[in-house]
């Protein structure tokens, strides 16, 4: 049996002010025919206005088992929220 | 439909009690699980088989439809069923890919297919014999599916979850577009109604099958559903289909080929429902198991379209091996 034809992970921006939002994969010989592709599978009914191929070689992921050690401190430190400063109320909006 | 693909499924698992109650504690919790988490090998395995066979219907369900493109009636028909046929190549891309994010390759998944190996959906062994089915098959066999994936879309499996969303967004107008032919040739001549009446006659009972076997026979329900890949049972899914597809057959004024389908007040605790007759499970294992009206010929299809499309993908690989080392010397000379 021939090669495998390499993996894409396609990325669509639905409109413009948004930004490009991964929606999934597909198996294509180049770059070229992996855009042609991605528009023909994921923006048949108008999802998108640009698309961003990427080759799924290329994609170095965090490790779900080092999630605690990785995403746990951002809730423990409270003073990176402005919620933890008492500010007066005759202040006004801050 | 896609229930079937739990057929024959191995839920067994190996891990230890630790990991396994820690795993079903996210399942309850309602988290997804996403591909490069920790899971159970029998939760991987239940999936792959399960989203494979799933994409393996969509890709074989374009042949019996394809069958009518060129003779749709109109210009119209012909754009809708091209669209829809369109869409089902679409939606087996999608689970394609759902299903090798959990590690399983594409040509692995095609192999299988193509050997015979994995299944597809049984409703796609059937013919399609005039241009009605194809109403048939947009109102029964992709209502039968909506009733199938609408629930999917909560599967605890993310990427399978994120495909059905998709899937069933597009799933809608194909049901529409299959009532519509049938409401249409139900108000013509004598002739159509005959065309439209035969259609319903040769798809019901395959379609009811679709839901695959009857929850006392189906041996690996209980583990899908406790780890919420399935959130209905068979037979549960099956009644929705009656109750809901029975008054829009009568409303076009269809005959059900089944002398013992009656509206029971009593049943759905006390809402009522439809009791129907008993399905032909013989008929099922037999077209299950390889030996369906169309089974060889829809196998025989997709082999021909791999075999005849290889030189297509190896001259595109080689093209771009070529682009890319023409590029790199152009820029080692550019040095």
């Amino acid at each position: 049996m021939s090669k495998e034809t390499p993996l894409w992970e396609v990325f669509i921006r639905p409109r413009n002010g948004l930004s490009h939002k991964h929606c999934g994969s597909l198996h294509a010989a180049d770059a070229e025919l992996a855009l042609q592709a991605a528009r023909d599978v994921y923006t048949r009914r108008g999802e998108g206005t640009s698309i961003w191929v990427v080759p799924s070689s290329a994609i170095t992921a965090s490790d779900p088992s080092q999630k605690d050690e990785n995403f746990e401190p951002t809730a423990s430190k409270i003073y990176r929220h402005p919620t933890f400063y008492d500010i007066p109320e005759d202040v006004g909006h801050m | 439909m896609y229930s079937q693909g739990l057929i024959g499924a191995n839920t067994a698992t190996e891990e230890d009690e630790a990991f396994l109650a820690a795993f079903q504690a996210r399942i309850d919790a309602e988290e997804k699980i996403e591909p490069n988490d920790a899971m159970p090998e029998g939760y991987r395995r239940t999936l792959i088989r399960q989203i494979g066979q799933h994409a393996h219907s969509e890709i074989v369900g374009m042949l019996p439809e394809g069958n009518w493109i060129t003779r749709a009636p109109s210009l119209k028909r012909k754009a809708a069923l091209l669209a829809k046929v369109q869409d089902e190549g679409g939606h087996g891309l999608y689970l394609y890919s759902a299903a090798e994010t959990l590690g399983v390759s594409r040509d692995q998944m095609t192999e299988e297919l193509l050997s015979g190996k994995a299944k597809y959906s049984s409703i796609f062994n059937y013919p399609t014999l005039t241009w009605a089915d194809i109403g048939a098959i947009g109102w029964l066999v992709d209502g039968a599916a909506i009733m199938n994936q609408i629930p999917l879309c909560r599967c605890s499996f993310g990427p399978y979850a994120r495909a059905m969303i998709r899937v069933c967004k597009e799933e809608s107008f194909h049901q529409r577009q299959g009532y519509e032919i049938m409401m249409t040739l139900m108000r013509g001549t004598d002739e159509q109604k005959e065309m439209a009446q035969d259609a319903l006659n040769r798809w019901w009972w395959p379609s009811l099958m679709m839901f695959g076997p009857h929850d006392s026979d189906s041996q690996h329900g209980d583990q899908s559903m406790k780890w919420k890949i399935k959130r209905f049972s068979n037979d549960e899914l099956r009644q929705k289909f009656v109750d809901a597809t029975v008054p829009q057959g009568e409303f076009i004024g269809l005959t059900f080929p089944d002398p013992d389908l009656k509206w029971n007040p009593d049943k759905n605790d006390g809402k009522g429902g439809y009791d129907f007759g008993k399905i032909d499970w013989d008929e099922f294992w037999h077209v299950v198991k390889g030996n369906g009206p169309m089974n060889r010929d829809r196998i025989a299809a997709r082999r021909k379209a791999w075999e005849d499309g290889a030189w297509v993908r190896d001259a595109a690989l080689a093209h771009a091996e070529k682009r890319k080392a023409r590029a790199e010397a152009a820029k080692i000379a550019a040095e």
